[in-house]
């Protein structure tokens, strides 16, 4: 098991620099002449060229590659254009207050999304089985800000029971911060209780289809106990990968529910950095985003392997 | 109990298709409800985007500026939004670039993957591992984000999201191609065109090709559902279709910001079109792909 994790590490960190690659060569590389972009049009060649050389990029592009690179692995993500400071601060900020939000949805949609898909795979095939699974699936595939403006609208708009706006404000308490985020967790929710409770359903009817569930029923045990010991301790296993992977689909739709809310996220600054075409800033957070995405598939991997018997025990693939 | 769940998943795949009924598949997939609701829905966006302007009742461009923000009524089915323009014929029109961007992508990212991963699955060796790690690198990001870097980068412009999303399109699509070439390769027909000596190209392109479609067709429309869901996404941030083109994500991104003023139809009648379209897809993906593996 050991050197399976570690073989996951490694070609994780290859992955992480090919990431690294494709970030530059957009950041850096596509822009042409980032003074140019970032001064606009009208100002003056002598002031493009000055910027260019306070920013570096008139030098090769190895040697920029390198020291951003290099940077990075040293903790310095670059210096923000748009405010003229350390872009770190900006993402630490961002990210737990992301976290915050990410969370939430999490602790809301994951027994939601179990739940569902354990139901409709005991009703497999009936009327309860088809409505969660096109409800299921039509939720998951309506983007977030169209969920969330129905959502607002609803909510925010005419029943008045939450603020529209994320925003709670500096050194609000914990409850109204809750009150803040509870519109924007919902198009999120929404997202991902298609895709878990979709996982949840298969596995639940291989389980309950197996020799091992017949054998428990057919000794005895009631059905209850039968799902519980038995069918759900094997269907849940692939439904911890499928969470691990929609942390990824989680963060594509935090840019467009931040920036609909108007939540401080990483999301809404990768936004306000490609507005203001902070191009430091927006590398520093899709890597930020590439890395939480690894960070969080290499955990289910390991997860998976840790609460799997087979490959605990050393079965290698 | 638990070490012996293991053994019955590898069957699964090879029952496939043996039990299916004398039908051929597209008359199956044509008697499921799920299919004709979506297939509906779809053809309507379809007819709008090809005839939106004849149907339209209104130029979706033209301002009337004496009659804004009016709630919805006989006149304006929709209302009007803050400049008076007619909301309802800009629904309709609005579905023409949001389907053609998005089409375009998924078919260019279709044909790409396609090809690769027949050479990843039947020539294997640096391609297909190349192609591995790429495909593993390419969802650590969300499509979104992705798209959002590169046009932040070039410039908004169709082709630029069009190029973007196709290509990162390809690599997802090429792994699944790849696991369909890699369980055709194991059957007969493919040793006696080899031993016929048939051109790898043409074993690849003629032989397993034709078998290989279903996956490719199932992949196709999953990825036109997500390429839709990303191309408004993108048009609601301002990277997308560009106003004054009547697009669905572009005028939600304008007018949600009257909402709480109570002009709730500007950006509801958009954001229900968005979810039809999507929602449409996915009906019809899914009594595919039932279809295909039942």
């Amino acid at each position: 098991m050991g050197t399976y994790i570690l073989k996951r590490l490694g070609l994780a960190l290859v992955t992480l620099w090919l990431l690294s690659i494709i970030v530059f060569f957009a950041c850096q590389v596509l822009p042409g002449d980032p003074g140019r972009a970032i001064l606009g049009p009208l100002a003056a060649q002598s002031a493009v060229h000055a910027l260019d050389q306070q920013l570096g990029v008139n030098r090769p592009l190895l040697e920029q590659y390198w020291t951003w690179v290099t940077g990075l692995l040293h903790g310095d993500l670059g210096t923000s254009t748009q405010f003229r400071s350390p872009v770190e601060p900006f993402i630490r900020a961002a990210l737990i207050n992301s976290i915050k939000l990410a969370a939430l949805a999490f602790i809301i949609v994951v027994p939601l999304g179990i739940l569902g898909g354990v139901i409709a795979a005991l009703h497999v095939g009936r009327t309860t089985d088809r409505v969660i699974s096109v409800t299921g699936l039509s939720l998951t595939t309506v983007p977030e800000f169209v969920s969330g403006i129905v959502v607002a609208v609803i909510f925010g708009v005419t029943l008045k029971w939450f603020p529209v706006s994320a925003a709670a404000g500096d050194g609000a308490s914990v409850p109204s911060q809750l009150d803040h985020l509870i519109l924007p967790v919902i198009p999120l929710v929404f997202v991902l209780f298609g895709y878990i409770a979709r996982m949840t359903r298969a596995g639940t009817i291989e389980a309950l289809d197996s020799d091992y569930a017949r054998t428990a029923t057919l000794k005895g045990l009631k059905r209850s106990v039968v799902i519980r010991r038995h069918v759900l301790r094997n269907s849940l296993l692939p439904t911890i990968t499928v969470i691990a992977t929609q942390v990824g689909y989680l963060i594509g739709g935090l840019v467009v529910v931040e920036t609909l809310f108007n939540y401080q996220g990483i999301g809404n600054l990768i936004f306000k950095a490609a507005q203001a075409k902070d191009f430091p800033m927006l590398a520093a957070g899709v890597l930020t985003i590439g890395l939480v995405y690894m960070v969080a598939t290499l955990t289910a991997d390991v997860l998976y392997t840790v609460l799997n018997p087979r490959l605990r025990l050393g079965g290698n693939e | 109990m638990t070490e012996v769940a293991a053994a019955p998943a590898a069957e699964v795949t090879v029952a496939h298709g043996a039990g299916t009924a004398q039908l051929p598949p597209w008359r199956l997939v044509l008697r499921r409800p799920t299919f004709i609701v979506g297939a509906t829905i779809l053809l309507f966006w379809v007819v709008c985007a090809v005839f939106g302007h004849l149907i339209a009742p209104q130029d979706p461009l033209a301002q009337q500026l004496l009659a804004t923000n009016q709630a919805p009524s006989g006149a304006h089915w929709f209302g009007t939004d803050q400049l008076g323009r007619d909301v309802f014929s800009r629904v309709i029109v609005g579905s023409r670039d949001i389907l053609i961007i998005s089409l375009l992508a998924t078919i260019l990212g279709t044909v790409l993957g396609t090809a690769l991963g027949l050479i990843m699955g039947y020539l294997r060796g640096v391609a297909d591992m190349l192609t591995g790690r790429a495909v593993e690198a390419v969802l650590a990001l969300p499509l979104l984000v992705v798209v959002l870097l590169f046009v932040v980068a070039v410039g908004p412009s169709p082709l630029t999201i069009i190029v973007v999303i196709g290509f990162v399109f390809t690599p997802l699509i090429a792994r699944t191609v790849r696991s369909a070439v890699l369980v055709e390769s194991q059957l007969d027909y493919l040793a006696s065109a080899r031993l016929l000596g048939e051109s790898s190209a043409r074993i690849m392109f003629v032989e397993i090709l034709p078998n290989v479609m279903p996956a490719v067709l199932v992949e196709f429309t999953v990825r036109l559902g997500y390429a839709i869901f990303t191309v408004a996404g993108l048009s609601f941030l301002g990277y997308g279709v560009q106003p004054p083109t009547p697009d669905w994500g572009a005028d939600i991104a304008a007018n949600y910001g009257v909402l709480p003023a109570g002009y709730w139809w500007m950006t509801l009648f958009p954001a229900l079109a968005i979810a039809s379209l999507v929602i449409a897809i996915n009906l019809v993906t899914d009594s595919i792909e039932q279809v295909l593996s039942s």
